[in-house]
């Protein structure tokens, strides 16, 4: 019964890995861009919400509602100003620029947060439980998992169903055609890195309300949604999702066995995939 | 003189360079009797400035002419470090010895890095080292025999006896602390003139021009027969042995170690693509500029914690966006100068002009 428990946290953290890498796959598949900067731009996001709760005392379910569309017009500048001027067939310049930017937000975090570790206070469900068959479960980490699985099937909606989407598809598969056909990529891009800010705004909520947070933890999320995107195999929101859970399964079996093995375990288990599927397990967009 | 007398030739000799070249032998001999009449702070500050240097080329040969952009750096140097301290502190070796084992050590991790790291492409290639850098920290943490996750330090005694550091008290007539200061700075002056050199060498041999070819056109470079995987893995290789050795020439100095000291992201890997970003990537001297640059910022920007790296972020990325070739390629675009000529010039019958 402690495996079968262990095996479902494994599977419920997968859902906030997966909440952390549908953003970097979303850009990815766009724009073939790569932002070093993914796992700070998350943590930025929780202390936008804690300062919201904190200082107009709202709730964090309000305040991620405020948060999100600072985000997404926090990722649409971000694209226009800097991103779009060093996109191209090179990768090194756009990898340069987000891991300074990187450094730059740790930084300006740290200067003004101090490095101590703080947590958006969540008093009505923190460490609220309930059964599930013959175990227990959190309700954060169940509700994690939920929103993980909406944010995937309205994202997949949005890029298989919606104008917008075509566009998506059209950039990635081509952005020259795709500019001949009214499509005008910058502006795309702009959309896409806005869309994955809001992303990264419902993962920090739930990156916040669960654990404590500090300004240095930005690069390891940054390396868990790097895994789950590689493991899922590129282009492939579901896969994602199976590669979220495949790293929160192995570090947390890895946890049970030794506490000093919760990381270390879950980089094995994507070396291992890497070795066996080296595309990964799903995919889809060739690159 | 008649046209026949002077054939074409292709040759990268420029008045700049041999400028430089008898530059270069003044500043190395400067260098070598400097801590004859230097303070030992001075030795200490320019030991960081030479390992910075020396990280920063490597890195330079990787991602500049290499095109592997590696965010993994860290894992060679810790390896190097820990490799130095488990010969000395389990072995009894000699630390001076040692050294060289720190090499041996990268060697040894960058064969199942390359092996992983070479399944990903681009962008993926870089948080792939990064994460076998951390792989490689976590597995040394587990070390205990070297103090696990909180570190150890040097025994004084193999540090105060190791080879030279009596001659070298004798010679200048100071204590054994500064005297292991003043064989780490030969060291590390050594090193980084022979990791210059030897990238220099490199870059104007065959294999250079075949890592350049890829740079600017691998398609191109494959059709007139270039084996890019070969060259890949020679150039990583490469790197990573020259990393491990500084990587434990470093911590030599330090005479203390821990898994987050050694396997630091920032200190092995972020300052380094600073320096190279700043002072211009794909260049020899960009990386020398960059480390002047990064030292002045880091000395006046001291006391102000984390304003410094915030500022280093920005100006990465300013010059990422306004100056892709760094300062350096903003003085060679207005001078035309080139210290360390790498490109082949054809120069024949014509009168000769001045090159810069």
């Amino acid at each position: 019964m402690i495996w079968l428990d262990t095996i479902v946290q494994g599977i419920l953290l997968g859902g906030l890995y997966a909440l952390f890498a549908t953003g970097l796959s979303l850009v990815f598949g766009i724009m073939r861009l790569v932002n070093l900067a993914h796992g700070d731009m998350i943590v930025l996001a929780a202390y936008l919400i804690l300062v919201l709760v904190m200082t107009l005392g709202l709730s964090p379910w309000i305040a991620v509602l405020i948060a999100a569309p600072v985000m997404f017009a926090l990722g649409w500048l971000l694209q226009r100003v800097v991103l779009n001027r060093v996109l191209g067939p090179d990768i090194l310049p756009p990898l340069l620029v987000t891991f300074g930017l990187s450094i730059a937000i740790q930084n300006a975090l740290l200067e003004g947060f101090s490095a101590d570790s703080r947590r958006i206070p969540n008093p009505e469900l923190e460490g609220a439980s309930m059964a599930l068959g013959p175990i227990n479960v959190g309700v954060m980490p169940m509700l994690t998992f939920a929103s993980a699985i909406v944010v995937i099937v309205i994202l997949n909606r949005v890029i298989y169903a919606t104008p917008l989407g075509r566009s998506f598809r059209a950039t990635s598969d081509d952005p020259v055609t795709a500019g001949l056909m009214g499509v005008e990529p910058m502006k795309v891009f702009a959309v896409a890195t806005g869309l994955a800010m809001v992303v990264v705004t419902i993962a920090a909520l739930y990156l916040g309300t669960r654990a404590n947070f500090d300004p240095a933890i930005g690069p390891a999320r940054l390396i868990y949604a790097f895994q789950a995107v590689i493991i899922g195999g590129l282009g492939s929101l579901w896969g994602t999702l199976a590669g979220g859970i495949i790293i929160g399964v192995a570090q947390t079996l890895g946890a049970a066995v030794n506490p000093e093995w919760q990381i270390l375990s879950g980089h094995i288990a994507f070396l291992v995939v890497l070795l066996i599927r080296p595309r990964g397990l799903f995919p889809r967009a060739y690159d | 003189m008649t046209p026949s007398d002077t054939p074409w030739r292709a040759s990268s000799k420029t008045r700049a360079g041999t400028f430089v070249a008898i530059l270069a032998v003044a500043v190395i001999l400067i260098g070598l009797v400097l801590p004859g009449f230097a303070s030992r702070r001075l030795i200490q500050d320019l030991f960081y400035i030479l390992t910075m240097l020396t990280l920063a080329q490597i890195w330079n040969l990787l991602a500049g002419y290499g095109g592997l952009v590696s965010v993994g750096q860290q894992a060679f140097v810790g390896i190097g470090a820990y490799a130095l301290f488990g010969a000395v502190i389990l072995g009894g070796m000699d630390p001076m010895l040692a050294i060289l084992l720190g090499g041996v050590a990268g060697l040894v991790l960058a064969v199942p890095m390359a092996f992983f790291a070479f399944r990903l492409h681009g962008a993926y290639f870089a948080i792939g080292t990064w994460v076998i850098a951390e792989v490689t920290r976590l597995l040394v943490a587990q070390w205990k025999a070297l103090g696990g996750g909180t570190g150890t330090s040097l025994p004084r005694a193999a540090t105060s006896d190791m080879i030279g550091v009596a001659q070298v008290a004798e010679l200048f007539d100071v204590r054994t602390a500064a005297a292991r200061d003043i064989l780490a700075y030969w060291i590390a002056l050594i090193l980084a003139v022979a990791v210059i050199a030897g990238i220099y060498g490199l870059l104007r041999s065959r294999m250079g021009l075949a890592l350049i070819a890829v740079r600017d056109n691998p398609e191109a470079a494959k059709s007139v027969g270039v084996d890019v995987r070969w060259l890949k893995w020679a150039v990583f290789l490469i790197a990573s042995v020259a990393t491990g050795v500084t990587g434990a020439l470093i911590f030599l100095q330090t005479a203390r170690i821990s898994p987050d000291a050694a396997f630091a992201i920032t200190d092995w890997t972020a300052y380094v693509i600073f320096i190279v970003v700043i002072g211009g990537i794909g260049t020899i001297e960009g990386p020398i500029l960059g480390v002047l640059v990064f030292f002045l910022l880091r000395n006046s920007l001291a006391d102000y914690g984390s304003w410094y790296l915030l500022t280093l972020g920005l100006i990465a990325i300013l010059a990422m966006i306004f100056a892709p070739k760094g300062l350096w390629g903003l003085i060679s675009a207005r001078s035309g100068l080139h210290l360390f000529p790498i490109r082949r010039r054809l120069t024949g019958p014509l009168p000769e002009r001045g090159e810069g």
